[in-house]
């Protein structure tokens, strides 16, 4: 008996391949059994000096946790998406629009569109996040309350809209008007924050594949966003999870959709140029 | 109603003759325990859906009750024996009584 159990353990250890647990896996996605996304990429060349390859935050996840996100079905951000389909057909504001009424179908519309955001604005003369977009287009379009930034409803819309982009690579331009945002960006991914003297550079580029307490770091990249979290069964926004990490630095936090974090958010995203677009993911 | 609910199934559309297939259902519910309070220190009413049953053609396949500690959004899968060409009936019941609907058919192939 006791020969056996030493055997199963001996076994176990075999099993275990020489690369270090944490490190991300060699799992592929593929959604619905048909779309391939990229999870692993060459990194886009203004990483050059810092990170050879790119991986999606899926890479990180348990077999479990990848397998929600694989199935539509099984993917509880899914609902939300709904949810937000119902939204998009629904009349509001002294216009008596809907967003269908200029947008139509939504699948032929916003395809793409999450992919390149954050982006500039010619008109407005700044750069916007989906969801600055999303809100002009209520107040200005529909004559309609804007949505709280980071409220259930805004993150519904912003996981339809993502829907539509799923499978294409991350593209967000970061030359042109938008270049000094972008620089601001960069300047505080790389400033420490709190009491722990913490930057998105420590975690997210210094050590991912590393475990934090019980948890893999990820590269912390934004292309499954909004994201379902196991932790709070709800999506999340990207600005509520940059207020998070400051928060767990015991910092004081910028706001959600201030323009510190409209910055960070474009050159986050655009640390992940080349990903597939996820969003909704499902993550712990 | 309760706010945003919306029952999603998921149930193959033909199936051979006795065969066992494998039926999928989410419903989307707050699943408020009635345990917790708000900020006033008021108890927060309970409302969850209490109770789920799917039949074939009339026959039952499963009757669940459900209780407060299920968490949000209850998600089933079972099975089912599909033994002729017919309707999946999905019914949820929330405690404020309203009920919500969902039929998928199934034919042989």
């Amino acid at each position: 008996m006791k020969f056996k159990a030493m055997t199963a353990i001996a076994a176990l250890l075999l099993s275990v391949p020489a690369m270090s647990l944490a490190d991300p896996d060699e799992d592929q996605l593929v959604l619905n059994g048909e779309m391939e996304s990229v999870t692993e990429t060459a990194a886009p060349a203004h990483l050059s000096d810092v990170l050879d390859t790119i991986y999606s935050g899926w890479r990180f996840r348990e077999n479990e946790t990848q397998a929600l996100q694989m199935d539509d079905f099984d993917n509880p951000g899914m609902i939300f998406a709904d949810l937000g389909l119902d939204q998009w057909n629904a009349v509001e504001g002294e216009e008596g629009k809907s967003c269908a009424s200029c947008h139509d179908d939504v699948t032929e519309s916003m395809k793409g569109v999450r992919a390149v955001y954050p982006k500039w604005n010619e008109a407005a003369g700044e750069v916007r996040t989906l969801a600055m977009q999303i809100n002009d287009c209520r107040e200005t379009n529909m004559q309609a309350e804007p949505y709280k930034y980071n409220s259930t409803q805004m993150t519904n819309m912003e996981a339809l809209i993502s829907v539509q982009s799923r499978g294409m690579p991350v593209n967000v331009a970061i030359d042109g008007p938008v270049q000094a945002t972008w620089e601001a960006g960069k300047e505080m991914y790389y400033t420490r924050f709190g009491q722990l003297e913490l930057s998105c550079a420590n975690c997210h580029e210094d050590n991912y594949g590393n475990m934090i307490r019980a948890d893999h770091l990820s590269q912390g990249q934004i292309n499954g966003f909004p994201t379902y979290r196991l932790k709070n069964a709800k999506l999340n926004q990207t600005h509520d999870r940059f207020r998070g990490c400051i928060r767990d630095t015991r910092g004081h936090t910028f706001d959600v959709g201030s323009p510190e974090f409209v910055a960070l958010e474009l050159y986050v995203a655009s640390r992940g140029n080349g990903l597939s677009v996820e969003g909704p993911s499902v993550r712990n | 109603m309760a706010e945003g609910v919306k029952p999603r199934v998921k149930a193959p559309s033909s199936a051979a003759a006795g065969e066992a297939v494998v039926l999928k259902t989410l419903i989307s519910h707050q699943m408020e325990s009635g345990q917790r309070k708000n900020a006033d220190g008021t108890p927060i009413p309970r409302s969850i859906i209490n109770r789920f049953t799917c039949e074939f053609n009339g026959k039952s396949v499963i009757d669940v009750k459900m209780e407060p500690a299920i968490s949000t959004n209850p998600y089933f899968e079972f099975e089912a024996v599909i033994p002729e060409a017919g309707d999946l009936k999905f019914t949820w019941y929330d405690d404020d009584g309203d009920v919500y609907e969902d039929v998928k058919s199934v034919a042989i192939a």
